[in-house]
């Protein structure tokens, strides 16, 4: 036993390919046999993706859900930020550098009023709850951008540990609901062409979300909705400690 | 070769990285500015210089072909790996501050999308 958990620790990366690959696979069976196709099979994968990191979650009391299971680990670094940002930027191979230029301001635009809208969002609702401290309402705002500027915003802040848990449990599942209702709500709302993914990623900002229910909808906007998004986490992280507590703390 | 492909993609990426640190510390941020944006453009622009070279072969392609095919993959292995557990425990005032904004804000896409049009 113990020289198979050596194996699988040794060889962690390539066990997760092998698990997404399967993962990947039933979900296309089940698209298409049991869906009839009425969901793509990758949108039923990330969706059974994030089921499992619920469970690993409460199995392993962790906080990265399935990869917090020790033969799992793989599937941590396989879903890691340097393999995603890697592969997003491929991505980019099949994208138009004239079209991302053309639909540049729109993109800068909805960048900035994405950051405003949810951080202004985040901070009446939890104003209305109760929380009165301009420090919390900042922080759970800056929650509401992604779960980066949440914690970021609250160290620099100095806001209260349970505040700042908050803040990540907010961005956490804004990127969920992101993922899932990306590809249930695009045709609704116009989001099939380029310039659309970029005001949708500049919108949303969340990396992952964004990422994830892109490639779920469709690959090719992946590149568009990435390139808007990329920004927004950095963004928050600058105006949210700085102007946007000087403005909250002026009103409170 | 294949690895020519893939070297100019692990060029863009981490030069564009590198400028989203840079970017990041220049403005007193604690995260990266932009990276993966950079890294975009450089990857096109360099794609764009290798064509008018003439030295963009199908073995090349395949080298980023192979890892921009990857991407699903790594999201699916991305979203197995997610705090789900806390997101999904956490209390009314997250779901709160978690759900409505992002209901919101796919209902204003269209008319974003709209202005821009004018």
């Amino acid at each position: 036993m113990e020289i198979f958990e050596n194996f699988i620790d040794k060889n962690g990366l390539i066990v997760g390919f092998l698990v997404i690959g399967v993962l990947a696979f039933l979900s296309e069976v089940f698209s298409k046999k049991v869906l009839k196709g009425y969901l793509p099979g990758s949108a039923i994968a990330i969706l059974a993706g994030l089921i499992l990191a619920y469970f690993g979650g409460v199995i392993t009391n962790g906080e990265k859900g399935l990869s917090d299971l020790p033969f799992l680990k793989g599937v941590g670094a396989f879903g890691g930020s340097m393999f995603r940002d890697f592969t997003i930027v491929a991505t980019a191979m099949g994208a138009s550098y004239l079209t991302m230029k053309k639909a540049g301001w729109l993109g800068l635009v909805s960048l900035l009023f994405g950051i405003v809208f949810f951080f202004v969002f985040g901070v009446a609702l939890a104003y209305i709850w109760g929380i009165r401290d301009a420090a919390s309402l900042c922080t759970i705002g800056a929650g509401s951008c992604t779960y980066i500027v949440g914690p970021v915003t609250g160290a620099a802040l100095g806001a209260s540990s349970e505040v700042i848990a908050l803040s990540i449990a907010i961005g956490v599942l804004k990127a969920i609901l992101v993922t899932i209702l990306t590809p249930l709500l695009a045709k609704k709302i116009g989001l099939n062409n380029p310039a659309a993914a970029m005001a949708f990623g500049g919108l949303m900002g969340t990396n992952s979300g964004v990422s994830a229910g892109l490639a779920a909808t469709d690959p090719a906007l992946v590149p568009y909705g990435a390139v808007t998004a990329t920004f927004y986490t950095g963004l928050g992280c600058l105006l949210c400690p700085s102007i946007f507590y000087l403005v909250l703390d002026f009103f409170l | 070769m294949i690895i020519y492909g893939v070297a100019i993609l692990a060029f863009s990426y981490l030069t564009g990285q590198l400028c989203g640190e840079y970017l990041g510390q220049f403005l007193g941020v604690k995260a990266n500015v932009g990276g993966v944006g950079f890294a975009m453009i450089i990857l096109l622009l360099c794609k764009e210089w290798l064509q008018k070279k003439g030295w963009l072969d199908t073995e090349f392609e395949k080298g980023v072909d192979f890892w921009n095919k990857m991407y699903i993959p790594v999201i699916i292995a991305m979203s197995a790996s997610q705090n789900v557990k806390v997101a999904v425990s956490s209390g009314f005032l997250a779901v709160l501050v978690g759900v409505v904004p992002v209901v919101a804000a796919f209902f204003t896409l269209p008319y974003l999308i709209k202005l821009s049009q004018k």
